[in-house]
């Protein structure tokens, strides 16, 4: 990791505005990736990585407010620029892949359009020169036939296919962060590889930062350098991925990787944690969202979480990690 | 395209006979004695029975409908038997001054209604968005020839702005030649500024109460479709890719939110042929749909018939058109044809 991180998110909250009320849905976010660097935010279905991602990206539904925190990007706070600045820097400086690539493309204009697109917002290319170079793109993510393809919809395409054409439309500016979130679901497993191979080659030839949102701890392990575990919108682990998986502290991130039996484990497939996350909405969180879930639990659980870093670069949300 | 088009051309035909069938019964079945009508009240029995027989009424039901077949395919559609002019002649004169009705209604609708949804989804909570509630509401629930009535009632009557709802012209004015037969298109033609006006100002009341009835379904579905579209993945994909509000909107947005639109444009049209009838009797416009009711309420069915077959034309036409429209917009649509 360098000396300056390409993001640093500290103390990030965030609401949702609801029918039943207010939605804690992240509390006190703090992570950051460094330049060239890719970290995994693994965690159960509605653990809250993706409005992590919403939040940095500044594109939370109207019903969503930040309201703590900072998002520091390139010397500036993301979470404090003006739509139109930051409408300047996506796509440009900072890109998101999505997860469901099929809906993720404007289904009635052409994917060579769609690249075009991006490159002539962000001053990459003028309106004649943009339709090269988004087939220069297309080649870079290995499509094949690459003249005829730019002419395609995204119904001609598969889902393999189409996640290539979200990653030349996010990269086609050359970002500085890449937020990958579940780019491979849904994809077959060597589909998912040839993906993930992808976006790790691209990115490494830039020097670009990546996160990466996954269930799957197993492709986490394989493919990043550190390992943000999330849960119920806390951070409760953070380590480097040997170090996690040789060493994990918190009684959550234990239980994950209990729960993954080998290679091909993803979080989808867990049965065996106790509980359910706990109901958001409710007025008296206990200030460790896994308390009700916990076999370690102990009076001091109650009070407000610690966060303490053992060794280098290990961060544990816990009062009594093993 | 091309090959688009010959398909819906094809499934159009079935509906085009069943019209055809379903005219033809509907004016044998309507109540009412033409012969009887026209050979007068005095009339002894033979005399019923030889109009009735110079009509051709009296053979079988096959036989008139072979005979109403091999007229139409001669571009007969039979004379009208209280004025005895070819029906066919009344339509094609007749049929301009409805479809400038309908097309100037059905342009003012959509040149407020798609703006206003619009900007309903787009600013979704504020005063604009409430208007377009207000709107969408009043719309649906004034029927036409109130509003008809309505329009006439205050701005002719009360405040006195709007000329005599009689027709499509100030009866001091003459009529512009026929080119088009549209007189605001044949006025401008011919550089008649004074009969554009005249014509423009008796076709305000009729086309905006054609219009404030048509607004409501085309808000509705333009601001519904417009916030799926907005809270769909590939909107957000085009947030996250920094492309500015107007492509994000327009071109992103809007062309998707657009095709249940043109399907509701479609059905706002074929209501409004219906809703001529009732416009067109409130303020003596003279299109087709006066001409049918007038022949209605003297069972004169030729007229009718033709009103109807005409109808059916032209609803067979414009859904083609929408289609194709659709085709256009929507590359799934292309391939599937
Ligand atoms: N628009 C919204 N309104 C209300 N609550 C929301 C909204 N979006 C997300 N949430 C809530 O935020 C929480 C976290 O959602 P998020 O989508 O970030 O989860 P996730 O970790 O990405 O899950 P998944 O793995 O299923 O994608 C969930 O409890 C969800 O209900
Ligand atoms: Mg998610």
């Amino acid at each position: 990791m360098s000396a300056i991180p390409a993001l640093a998110v500290d103390n990030l909250s965030v609401e949702f505005r609801t029918r039943s009320g207010i939605v804690k849905v992240l509390e006190h976010v703090s992570f950051s990736v460094g330049k060239g660097e890719t970290i995994a935010l693994v965690g159960e279905s509605g653990s809250g990585k993706s409005v992590t991602a919403f939040a940095v990206m500044g594109i939370l539904d109207a019903a969503g407010k930040v309201t703590s925190g900072t998002a520091m990007f390139g010397g500036s706070d993301l979470l404090k620029q003006s739509e139109r600045d930051l409408a300047e820097l996506r796509g440009r400086e900072l890109s998101m892949i999505f997860q469901n690539p099929r809906t993720a493309l404007n289904p009635i204009r052409r994917v060579g359009q769609q690249i075009a697109d991006v490159l002539v917002r962000h001053g990459g290319a003028t309106r004649a020169d943009a339709p090269k170079l988004a087939i220069e793109m297309l080649k870079k993510v290995r499509i094949p036939d690459p003249e005829r393809r730019a002419e395609a919809y995204p119904f001609e395409m598969s889902g393999g296919m189409c996640q290539r054409i979200m990653i030349a439309i996010a990269l086609a500016c050359r970002p500085a962060l890449l937020i990958a979130d579940e780019p491979t679901t849904g994809l077959d497993v060597t589909t998912q590889a040839v993906i993930m191979d992808l976006i790790g080659e691209l990115g490494r030839d830039s020097g670009m930062a990546t996160i990466f949102i996954t269930h799957d701890l197993a492709l986490a392990a394989e493919y990043c350098d550190r390992i943000v575990v999330m849960h119920a919108g806390h951070i409760v682990e953070s380590a480097p991925s040997q170090t996690l998986f040789a060493d994990p502290r918190h009684p959550y991130t234990a239980k994950l990787l209990a729960a993954t039996p080998g290679e091909t484990a993803s979080l989808a497939e867990l049965v065996s944690i106790p509980g359910n996350l706990p109901d958001l909405r409710r007025e008296d969180l206990p200030a460790c969202r896994y308390s009700g879930r916990c076999e370690r639990l102990v009076g001091r659980c109650a009070e407000p979480l610690p966060h303490q870093t053992i060794g280098d670069r290990h961060g544990i949300a816990c009062w009594n990690p093993l | 395209m091309l090959k688009l088009l010959l398909s819906r051309l094809a499934t159009a035909v079935p509906s085009v006979v069943g019209v055809l069938i379903v005219t033809f019964m509907l004016t044998r079945l309507l109540p009412g004695d033409p012969a009887a009508y026209f050979a007068g009240l005095a009339a002894s029995p033979q005399a019923i029975a030889e109009v009735r027989t110079k009509l051709g009424l009296d053979k079988s039901l096959p036989e008139q409908f072979v005979a109403y077949i091999v007229d139409l395919a001669h571009g007969n559609l039979g004379n009208s038997l209280s004025t005895g002019q070819p029906v066919a002649a009344e339509i094609v004169n007749r049929l301009p001054a409805s479809a400038e009705l309908t097309l100037v209604a059905l342009f003012v609708a959509v040149a407020i209604a798609i703006p206003l949804g619009v900007l309903a989804a787009v600013k979704q909570g504020t005063w604009i968005d409430h208007l377009c509630r207000v709107v969408t509401t009043a719309g649906v629930s004034l029927p036409v020839f109130f509003t008809g009535l309505l329009l006439a009632y205050v701005f002719y009557y009360l405040l006195q702005i709007a000329p005599a709802p009689t027709g499509r012209l100030d009866v001091f004015i003459s009529a512009p030649p026929d080119i088009t037969g549209f007189y605001l298109v044949d006025s401008l033609l011919t550089g008649n500024a004074e009969t554009f006006w005249s014509a423009l100002k008796q076709l305000a009341l009729p086309a905006i109460s054609m219009a404030i009835f048509s607004l409501a379904p085309l808000a509705r579905m333009t601001r519904g479709s417009m916030l799926a579209v907005l809270g769909s993945d590939f909107v957000r994909t085009a947030r996250a890719s920094g492309l500015s509000s107007r492509t994000v909107i327009f071109t992103y947005a809007f062309r998707n939110a657009v095709l249940p639109v043109i399907t509701t444009l479609g059905m706002v049209f074929s209501f409004l042929l219906g809703a001529n009838v009732l416009v067109e009797t409130v303020f003596a416009w003279p299109g087709i749909g006066l001409y049918a009711v007038n022949a209605l309420i003297t069972s004169d069915y030729a007229p009718v018939q033709g009103f109807v077959l005409t109808m059916a034309v032209l609803y067979v036409v414009l859904n083609l058109i929408i289609d194709l429209l659709y085709g256009l917009v929507d590359p799934r649509v292309r391939l599937d044809a």
